[in-house]
């Protein structure tokens, strides 16, 4: 009988443990470990004959791609801020609106917002890229407007990239924007308009401190992956604006050398953990683990 | 409140319009026509056609490419959004000396959503070849779930937060054992949850590429495939996909739409 209510004492503060064990040695196993692995690469060499790779606890490999892809770190960092600004901008007026005049349509326009989701993300850029190009629509008509002159060409340059994260990151910064907003206690809005607020100070003092929270996640949402992004550079830009998924990616899939591309992959992990720090800073967010 | 202001409608039918616009293009072109010997998409407009959706699937790899990545999006959603409901639920009920190690899993949960995917690809690739596991299905099936789980923790965690345990004490005071309070009273409530948990990462899984880029192997699953088809051109029939895709992706929107004003609000 005592063995018996152990066993189901037991049992029972197993439960934790058991019911989150498989998604923690799935990730523990598959994401930490390869992070591990990709360091210890990184400090490998490899022959370039046989593949084999032997343990050298070679340094100097950080040094070497850090100076051989700098360029395509800053021009990634650069891109994925531009893209997240803009987003956070466009993003802002049109999640005040559905949040706070959504009214009876609400899931209809979040759904709108959304729609971009039901489309692949490589067909879409491959469709900005037609639709950006100089015979494309957009650009026949600036010509024929006489708006722009006739060797005026969007595609290869950082701006054609820069549009397409933004672009294709707009709902992963819209909707954190306005699950904050919604949150809002439209009272507050009312009490600041009583106590003589002028429009400006409502959002300055009420509203943005509020949505920072959803801010912090749009930014987490949208330049972390934005800086990782090398399809939108490789569709709608060229050589002079690389950005540093491409050169990843050419280490491990085209010039198969995994030591160069783990210390550059582990390089952009640590870059990717301080901007969330920076980020978090400049945004407000006091505790980074209530934004997640 | 105060007045509506007449600015924001305007321009938030207008941001609409700038995110379907691209849509609008795909699904127009996937009527288009090709007049050239080798059927590929051209944006020149060459008249109205049906012959894509009756061909739908005379491109070999494409169709298979399609199928391939419709099984590993349902496979990977479904386990991401079991094992992701367990993790969710054994954070929100269980804490401080019940729960030992919360913090860390915590931890480990941002560092997973804060990973660039290349980062996640890349290293999975590493880990792979260090290991010799071939690369196919199974390791696109191990990856997809990496990147969606923590995504199927955070959307039930926010729906169980909001639930009322005093329901499920209700059943047990009531003689109910604890699998069947599961069963009658707790899944049906975070019901909704799970099934956005779900959709995100089939959706997730559906449409990713640059994992799937490192650790596809010889097969491809849709978004790779495409992206491959770039540079020789891409068939009509990758439209006629994407169109159809779409279409499923928002008649399933709908419908999680439609249920979930059915629930009562919270």
């Amino acid at each position: 009988m005592s063995r018996l209510a152990g066993a189901r004492r037991w049992g029972r503060g197993a439960t934790p443990y058991a019911l989150g064990a498989p998604a923690v040695v799935w990730l523990f196993a598959l994401f930490l470990i390869p992070l591990v692995v990709m360091l210890v690469k990184a400090l490998e060499t490899c022959s370039p004959i046989t593949q084999a790779c032997t343990m050298t606890w070679h340094w100097s490999e950080f040094s070497y791609v850090w100076h051989g892809s700098a360029q395509s770190i800053f021009t990634s960092l650069r891109f994925a801020a531009y893209a997240t600004i803009i987003d956070v901008l466009l993003s802002f007026p049109i999640a005040y609106w559905i949040a706070f005049y959504g009214g009876r349509r609400k899931n209809f326009f979040l759904l709108m917002l959304l729609v971009p989701f039901f489309v692949s993300f490589v067909i879409r850029t491959i469709i900005w890229q037609f639709l950006l190009s100089s015979s494309g629509i957009i650009l026949t008509l600036a010509r024929d407007l006489h708006l722009v002159g006739p060797n005026y060409h969007v595609l290869q340059t950082s701006g054609a990239v820069i549009a397409g994260l933004a672009y294709n990151y707009l709902p992963f910064t819209a909707l954190p924007i306005f699950v904050a907003l919604e949150r809002i206690d439209k009272n507050l809005l009312d009490a600041a308009r009583d106590l003589y607020s002028s429009k400006v100070e409502v959002f300055r003092r009420v509203i943005f401190p509020l949505a920072r929270p959803g801010v912090f996640a749009a930014f987490l949402l949208t330049f972390i992956p934005a800086f990782g992004d090398y399809v939108n550079q490789q569709v709608l830009g060229g050589i002079s604006n690389t950005m540093v998924g491409t050169v990843i990616q050419n280490y491990f899939l085209t010039f198969s050398n995994p030591t160069s591309g783990s210390a550059l992959s582990a390089i952009v992990m640590g870059i990717s953990l301080i901007a969330i720090v920076i980020g978090g800073i400049a945004i407000g967010a006091r505790n980074l683990g209530d934004y997640v | 409140m105060s007045r509506k202001p007449r600015f924001l409608p305007l321009y938030s039918w207008l941001l609409i319009g700038y995110l379907v616009l691209p849509i609008l293009v795909m699904i127009v072109y996937s009527f288009n026509d090709v007049v050239t010997g080798i059927p590929n998409v051209s944006f020149t407009w060459n008249g109205f056609t049906t012959r894509w959706y009756q061909h739908w699937s005379d491109v070999p790899g494409l169709t298979a490419s399609a199928w391939l990545s419709i099984r590993l999006a349902v496979a990977a959603s479904a386990v991401a959004t079991v094992v992701g409901t367990m993790l969710a639920l054994a954070l929100v009920r269980y804490s401080g000396r019940r729960f030992r190690g919360k913090a860390a899993i915590d931890y480990l949960m941002y560092l997973n959503i804060a990973a660039p995917e290349i980062v996640m690809g890349s290293s999975l690739l590493g880990l792979f070849v260090t290991m010799r596991i071939d690369r196919g299905f199974w390791t696109l099936f191990l990856t997809h779930v990496v990147f969606s789980v923590a995504y199927v923790v955070v959307t039930v965690r926010a729906r169980l937060t909001g639930f009322d345990v005093r329901l499920e004490e209700a059943a047990a005071d009531l003689g109910s054992q604890p699998l069947a309070t599961f069963r009658l009273v707790t899944f049906p409530l975070i019901l909704p949850g799970v099934m956005a948990g779900a959709l995100m990462a089939f959706a997730l899984s559906l449409d990713d590429f640059v994992a799937s880029d490192f650790v596809s192997g010889s097969i491809q699953p849709f978004p790779v495939w495409v992206y491959g088809a770039t540079r020789i051109g891409i068939p009509p029939q990758v439209f006629v996909f994407g169109t159809a895709i779409f279409s499923l992706g928002l008649i399933a929107a709908v419908i999680s739409v439609v249920l979930s004003r059915r629930q009562p609000a919270r």
